[in-house]
């Protein structure tokens, strides 16, 4: 199988702090991969280096063996919903829309074309009757649909998802996590921030353990067992199996 | 005829102020459109002091490079761990004040009017005119402050998409390859030059009115940016006429009436706007009760 991505030995430090340190791994084509950690692990920070939204201290990042800057048409990204302002005055549409600002180039402006494939996105994530609608008028839930119909517009192979999960309604996660398996099996790579525990074996076929540095990383049944989450959570653990939780670990 | 002029150039200042005010509603950055205009002065004063004219290209140019070292300023200070609302009061502040002590140290040599620049005669700009290849072309007011309008609007209407996303997501746009400090900085440039065209319409002090005030009733009249720049360009004009006229029957000043105009045209808006304004908030509050009971 084919690496999608490949990251080596990458650091990153907020004020000469590191928060993730000398991470290297290699994720394959075609896969659906939770990275779960303890808050402050480093988790969205990762994404973001990546992404080279945040200075690195080292580090080098392939895409499918290419450098990241001649690969960035193929990666698609949702950021967390709260990082942007939903009072910003425009529509459903018009936000979906924006994924193809990347394909436009300097001065082609967004037309028909892209306003089909907009609709044909929001079709997907089930939003059609609100392309009209202002941003702010939308639920939680509908807003992370319209930010995940904004990636599949991006039209990209590896995706980036930072806590799409987040304040979104059952029905809304159902429907997220089904997308993305959808887009897994057309062969498309699909990188997730998630912080719910107790549905990273239903959801994810590849698990990153983070914290700080990359703890484990590999098919879900063999990453994803007491050991090494105990190893990844400190003692932090104990209070999660506690809770409803407590089955993930059997 | 000169009642004209003077409602041209300030309705040309209030548009060439709202468009680049709308960007700034968005982004949340208002305060930093007040910052710029104050530390300007002394880009002006240094341009002056240089020249020994007041010619307006090299003032223009002092001023853009004064704007954009406010902005540098403030963003060093702000990734150093200042924060941010203390890091623009700091760096405008001191900016002004060195303005206003080379205004007071030179003084006497020079033919300075602190007063103008802050508070602007647009009641003089018909006869400051220009002449183009010996044929007399109208107040050289119109002439700058037209450029400005139209470089303001072809730069947002080309570049809208990378402005828009920018503002909007500067994530996503960062992550697209878009450069989001350019565009940044291009936007902080055109504010810097807008408000040292403007300034001796409205003088500096007054232009913020004009960046933020029509902007910001837009804000509440419409749901599109496109929408809500052609909104504020409306706007804007309404004041200065309103504002002109009212500044003649009253015998006060052009320019704080056309500000004062603006300031109304928003009071009235905060309280009428159908889908913001504070009494159709009400209406359709008491309207559901009703329903409900």
């Amino acid at each position: 199988m084919e690496v999608a991505l490949k990251v080596e030995n990458l650091t990153i430090a907020y004020h000469k702090k590191p928060v993730v340190e000398e991470v290297s791994f290699e994720v394959p084509e075609g896969n659906l991969i939770g990275i779960i950690g303890p808050n402050g692990a480093g988790k969205s920070t990762l994404i973001k280096g990546i992404l080279e939204l945040i200075p690195k201290i080292s580090g080098e990042i392939t895409i499918k063996g290419s450098t990241y800057k001649s690969m960035r048409k193929s990666i698609g990204y949702v950021p967390q919903r709260e990082s942007v302002d939903w009072d910003f005055p425009t529509n459903a549409l018009d936000v979906v829309m924006m994924g193809r600002y990347g394909h436009l180039g300097w001065l082609k402006r967004p037309g028909k074309a892209e306003r089909l494939k907009a609709m044909e996105c929001l079709d997907k994530v089930g939003m059609v009757d609100y392309a009209n609608r202002q941003i702010s008028q939308l639920s939680g839930g509908q807003q992370q649909r319209i930010f995940l119909a904004r990636a599949l517009a991006q039209e990209a192979d590896i995706y980036f998802m930072d806590e799409p999960f987040v304040g979104v309604d059952a029905a809304t996660e159902k429907a997220i996590i089904q997308l993305l398996m959808e887009l897994k099996e057309k062969g498309k790579t699909v990188l997730v921030v998630h912080h719910d525990l107790s549905t990273v074996k239903e959801y994810f076929d590849w698990t990153m353990l983070l914290n700080k540095k990359v703890m484990k990383i590999g098919p879900t049944e063999e990453v994803f067992i007491p050991e090494y989450l105990q190893e990844t959570y400190g003692g932090r653990l104990a209070i999660l199996s506690d809770t409803k939780s407590g089955l993930l670990l059997k | 005829m000169n009642d004209f002029w003077i409602m041209l150039v300030g309705a040309l200042v209030a548009s060439s102020c709202s468009v680049l005010g709308c960007f700034l509603i968005v982004r949340k950055m208002t305060l930093i459109g007040d910052a710029i205009s104050h530390s300007v002065l002394p880009g002006i004063v240094l341009a002056f002091l240089i020249t020994g004219t007041r010619d307006s290209v090299p003032m223009l140019i002092g001023a853009a490079a004064l704007g954009l070292l406010t902005v540098f300023l403030i963003q060093l200070f702000q990734s150093s761990g200042v924060q941010s609302d203390a890091a623009i009061g700091i760096v405008f502040t001191s900016l002004f004040a060195t303005g206003i002590v080379l205004v007071s140290l030179y003084t006497q040599q020079i033919d300075f009017d602190l007063e103008h620049v802050l508070y602007g005669e647009i009641a003089y700009t018909p006869w400051n005119t220009m002449t183009i290849g010996g044929i007399e072309a109208g107040p050289k007011a119109v002439w700058i402050v037209g450029a400005c309008f139209i470089l303001n609007l072809f730069l947002l209407f080309l570049f809208f998409k990378q402005f828009k996303l920018v503002s909007f997501d500067p994530a996503l746009a960062a992550a697209m390859g878009i450069p989001v400090l350019l565009f940044h900085y291009l936007l902080m440039s055109l504010i810097s030059l807008t408000t040292v065209a403007s300034f001796d319409s409205v003088g500096s002090i007054l232009v913020v009115g004009m960046l933020i005030i029509p902007a910001a009733t837009a804000y509440l009249l419409s749901d599109r940016l496109s929408g809500m720049i052609v909104v504020s360009i409306v706007v804007g004009v309404l004041s200065s006429v309103t504002g002109y006229y009212s500044a003649t029957i009253m015998d006060a000043s052009i320019s704080g009436c056309m500000v004062g105009s603006a300031a109304i045209l928003f009071g009235l808006t905060f309280l009428f706007s159908p889908n913001h304004g504070l009494v159709s908030r009400f209406l359709k509050r008491r309207k559901s009760k009703v329903m409900q009971s």
